[in-house]
């Protein structure tokens, strides 16, 4: 089981407070950007569930971030704000119901079959947004008008909707560790290690991965809603593969099974992108921004066997010159 | 639809399947064997388009030219390139999680695409088939099949037979499958997996660009091409049954059916008919149509 | 402590005293390019911001009397990052003006923002109908085409060449479903009947079964819109399937445009219409093909001119502010007004912003589209869904 230490909780704290801090001292890009990075975040934090979790790994994730976002597009009434109570539990339940219907059926395959079978029913739910009059054409849809509450909660300021992801964001990572702590949770981590033995000792673990994949479709959703609310524009992309890939690519490159990870992975991401993308740094390199991406990936997958979040040991090992524990 | 217009369209699914065969056999031979993941295979595949481009002039200026000994340079280089790829970067990934490999494959498409453009450009270009088989067979009254397509099918059905002659009766073959099974055990026996491996991605990897290579005359060679080969190609090995040569021909068959005549019966949906497809073959046998062998 | 604000003092006298003759002594208006430098539109993007600076520089590196600063995105042709990059220009760099782009899913999120955030667009491609359509604002511009004006401009001509029945084929996607929609109305309007409209799913490009429906359906003309890598590969399968030499193949400019070389003979004879064509054999072209060639080493292409475009219109803006570019409703009212004298001919923009121009018919020879006469002279896109008087 996942032991969480000390030096990884106050970690974990010391960003969360970082990230409140920032509210207070950021500019409108700075925050957008990290609004953005903290979708990611909560996107990546709903694969890690099941992909950490449970070792299901799912290769279309990106259908229920983009069904949260169409939901919140498509269920906003064309003259006026829809009201956040009601919006946010329909985009996220739409989601949810999504991946319910697709976990019954894909939860029977397993290994690469299942990372397949999830990625063809995303696909699915692509061509209908990207070819049928639902979805609203290729190009995408504007939200008209982004949902409040009254007066209080205005989610035009982009201050606003920082704040509001940073808490949402808290919350889904305070859920999920607790989630791990629970009897749920250790069920779960049970079914990763050993299927066989869970079934044996009379868990119906077909339930218990159908729960936390239907879980999982709703926090997906959830982040989906949040990004179609702060850009006020969905689009048929979001339910790419492309973007299935980057949240993986996101969960690994920060360390599977970790939730720090997924954390870490979806900042480490955007930020190495904007890196090399900086005109400031590579001047006309810049235009290339994808070799230094990918190379950088490159590193990290040779160097670092555990992720991101296993640099500190990693650090540590290299000092103390022992060699590496290859699990 | 007449007679006539149906059997073309089953010529005209069964070029395409062939084809996508021979793409999605490199990758289901790394994948079963492997365990790897590839999602470079597509850069393999345009990086294959772009050599049968790039590599004509050279070509021509040092060896005397020709279509044919293009595709034979091109396929010396790949299997070069495939060998020092798996040296480089998998070779010692065989012991870790197989999402690492994922990753690590997700890095080389960005860099092959931006080293293409770093290289070759952005351009569309096109490429030139044989003379001898530029030509073109009339087929009903104002259809004509280009002989270059029956060609290509042609091609891909001899390397189906090779391979699966490959595999069921020479050692080489043996000692892949066996090594697919149970890697241990391999090495026990005294038979170098590393080296074993590096073969299989080779070829892999060889498979791969030398599709890229012969589809150029017909799909012409531009960027981003290999992305749109890609997930098809997984759908095929998926269907098929990872690992699974014999399967993987059947499901590029099958796919090349169900989207030609998707296309033309039912246009709305033709984009979700392969995946369909998939879901439902995955729903009724989970390890796809072939389990590996 | 008095000494300083002595300095201070000066220094604030002088500059005002500077600031008063000439408006050059502002700082740098700050061009925000938000174009594809990675993908399968790279091209184009590398083109129309060749295009601009190509103007910029004839213009000596200025503006409206102001110095020109460029910032710049790569938008990847990537709508799902679009309004993120879009607003690295507006929120970051704090642009004055935004330069983009090729795809109309991207060009969509660029309005978007532009029309919230108030900042100038000067749309240099994407032919999206919405974007001077339910789109249009007094600070979006397009110097390029709306998808419905190059479908229109062709459909009367080729009636005119005696074709009765037409079978249409496109991408299922937005730019293909304007520009054939385009096609029909003025096609059906001029007597012809559209027998079948075929597709295939974006970005497909395995033709063959569709290119065995039309042998099929033998129409009196087959008309299309595919761009690209796709163009390239359609109009090789459909000379290869033997279908040119009995149905006569048109199309939106951009199957042979940029593409002709990769085409090869296949392309020859085939006629197109576009707002521009090589070889248009004018002054201004021949001066416009002559500096671009001279100063990249590359033949100019629409994508350079729409560009040129671009800059020629955002001079025209700044020409009525003096350079203040802040002065939103007088520049809006200058660029309504003004005569863009491009490369392809003058034009004006309509009520909704888009270009008013004549399209040319086109002939593919050898390796260029030379002009084979006007299809249709002053076509306006009719802002369908757009308020704006």
């Amino acid at each position: 089981m996942r032991a969480t230490s000390v030096p990884q909780t106050v970690f974990t704290v010391v960003v969360f407070v970082a990230l409140a801090g920032y509210a207070f001292v950021g500019g409108s890009f700075g925050l957008d950007l990290i609004t953005k990075i903290m979708i990611y975040a909560i996107f990546a934090l709903s694969l890690e569930l099941i992909a950490g979790g449970v070792g299901l790994v799912s290769f279309g994730h990106a259908a229920y971030f983009g069904i949260g976002a169409y939901a919140a597009v498509l269920l906003t009434p064309k003259d006026g704000a829809a009201s956040l109570v009601l919006l946010l539990p329909a985009a996220v339940c739409a989601a949810a119901l999504y991946a319910l219907a697709v976990g019954a059926l894909s939860l029977r395959t397993r290994g690469v079959y299942f990372i397949m079978v999830t990625l063809a029913f995303a696909q699915m739910a692509y061509y209908v947004a990207h070819d049928t009059p639902l979805g609203g054409g290729t190009d995408g849809i504007y939200l008209t008008q982004k949902p409040a509450i009254g007066e209080a909660l205005n989610l035009n300021q982009p201050v606003m909707i920082y704040g509001f992801t940073l808490v949402v964001l808290a919350a889904v990572f305070l859920f999920l560790a607790l989630l791990n702590r629970s009897r749920f949770g250790h069920a779960l981590a049970g079914i990763r290690v050993n299927e066989q033995r869970m079934r044996a000792m009379s868990y119906s673990t077909f339930g218990y991965k159908l729960a936390a994949f239907t879980l999982s479709g709703a926090i997906a959703g959830f982040a989906g809603f949040l990004f179609a609310v702060k850009d006020g524009f969905v689009n048929p992309e979001l339910m790419s593969w492309h973007l299935s890939g980057a949240v993986l690519v996101m969960v690994i490159l920060g360390g599977l099974g970790h939730l720090r990870g997924a954390l870490i992975g979806a900042f480490a991401f955007v930020l190495l992108q904007e890196f090399f993308k900086s005109e400031a740094i590579f001047g006309a390199l810049a235009k290339h921004w994808h070799l230094g991406l990918g190379l950088a990936i490159i590193v990290s997958v040779t160097l670092l066997p555990n992720g991101l979040v296993g640099l500190p040991a990693e650090i540590k090992r290299h000092l103390a010159g022992t060699p590496r524990d290859n699990t | 639809m007449t007679t006539a217009t149906f059997l073309i369209q089953y010529l005209n699914a069964l070029q395409y399947g062939l084809l996508l065969f021979l793409v999605a056999s490199g990758l289901t031979l790394i994948f079963g064997i492997m365990g790897v993941i590839n999602l470079a295979h597509g850069s393999f595949y345009m990086t294959g388009a772009y050599m049968a481009y790039a590599l004509a002039p050279w070509v021509e200026g040092h060896l005397g030219g020709g279509f044919f000994v293009t595709l034979a340079v091109g396929v010396i280089l790949a299997v070069a390139l495939g060998y020092v790829l798996e040296w480089a970067f998998f070779s010692y990934l065989h012991e870790r999680e197989h999402l690492q490999q994922v990753l690590m494959t997700y890095g080389l498409i960005l860099v092959f695409e931006e080293l293409r453009s770093l290289i070759v450009g952005d351009d569309v270009h096109g490429v030139k088939a044989p003379e001898w088989l530029a030509g073109s067979i009339p087929l009903g009254d104002v259809m004509t099949y280009p002989v270059y397509r029956l060609f290509m099918s042609g091609v891909c059905i001899v390397l189906a037979l090779a391979m699966y002659w490959l595999f069921r009766h020479t050692r080489l073959g043996m000692r892949i499958r066996a090594g697919s099974t149970n890697r241990e055990m391999v090495q026990n026996l005294g038979i170098d997996v590393s080296r074993l491996y590096r073969v299989v991605f080779a070829g892999g990897v060889a498979l791969a660009v030398f599709a890229g290579m012969l589809a150029a005359p017909v799909s012409s060679v531009y960027p981003g091409m290999g992305n749109q080969v890609l997930i098809v190609c997984f759908v095929v090995v998926v269907i098929g049954g990872i690992g699974s040569i014999r399967g993987a021909l059947l499901a590029s068959l099958l796919i090349g059916v169900v989207d030609t005549f998707g296309k033309v019966l039912l246009p709305q949906a033709a984009g979700v008919l392969v995946y369909v497809l998939m879901a439902l073959i995955l729903l009724w046998k989970p390890g796809g149509l072939f389990k590996a062998g | 402590m008095k000494s300083m604000f002595k300095l201070h003092a000066t220094a604030l006298l002088t500059a005002g005293a500077l600031a008063l003759p000439a408006f050059a002594q502002q700082a740098p208006l700050k061009v925000g390019l938000m174009l594809p430098a990675t993908g399968t539109f790279a091209a184009l993007g590398t083109a129309i911001e060749n295009g601009f600076k190509l103007y910029v520089t004839e213009q000596g590196g200025k503006l409206g009397g102001r110095d020109i600063q460029y910032f710049k995105v790569d938008d990847e042709s990537e709508p799902s990052k679009a309004t993120d990059n879009v607003n690295k220009l507006i929120k970051r760099d704090n642009v004055d003006v935004l330069i983009g782009t090729v795809h109309s899913g991207v060009a969509m999120a660029m309005a978007k923002a532009a029309k919230d955030s108030g900042t100038l667009l000067i749309v240099p491609n994407a032919g999206a109908d919405a974007v001077t359509g339910p789109m249009c604002a007094p600070n979006i511009f397009r110097s390029s085409f709306s998808n419905w004006q190059q479908g229109y401009a062709m459909g009367d001509w080729v009636h005119k060449r005696g074709h009765k029945n037409v079978v249409t084929i496109a991408w299922k996607y937005a730019a293909g479903d304007e520009t054939i929609a385009g096609f029909k109305d003025s096609f059906q309007k001029a007597g012809g009947k559209v027998v079948k409209e075929l597709s295939l799913p974006f970005p497909n490009v395995e033709f063959q079964a569709l290119l065995t429906e039309i042998a099929a359906l033998k129409p009196d003309a087959v008309y299309t819109f595919f761009a690209g890598g796709g163009a390239v590969k359609f109009v090789k399968d459909y000379a290869a399937a033997g279908l040119k030499k009995s149905i006569p193949l048109y199309g939106a400019g951009f199957l042979t445009d940029g593409t002709l070389e990769a085409q090869g003979t296949d392309a020859e004879g085939i006629h197109t219409t576009l707002h521009y064509a090589d070889g248009l054999g004018t002054a201004r072209d021949n001066a416009f093909r002559v500096a671009y060639v001279r100063t990249y080493r590359l033949p100019p292409d629409v994508y350079a001119v729409q560009g040129y475009d671009a800059a020629q219109m955002l001079a025209a803006g700044l020409a009525g502010t003096k350079g203040d570019i802040s002065r939103k409703a007088d520049f809006s009212a200058a660029l309504r007004k003004a005569k863009i004298d491009s490369p392809r001919g003058t034009f004006t923009l309509s009520k909704n912003h888009n270009p008013v121009q004549d399209f040319y018919v086109r002939q593919v020879v050898g390796k260029e589209n030379k002009p084979a006469g006007v299809a249709i002279k002053a076509l306006a896109d009719p802002g369908r869904g757009c308020s704006m008087q």
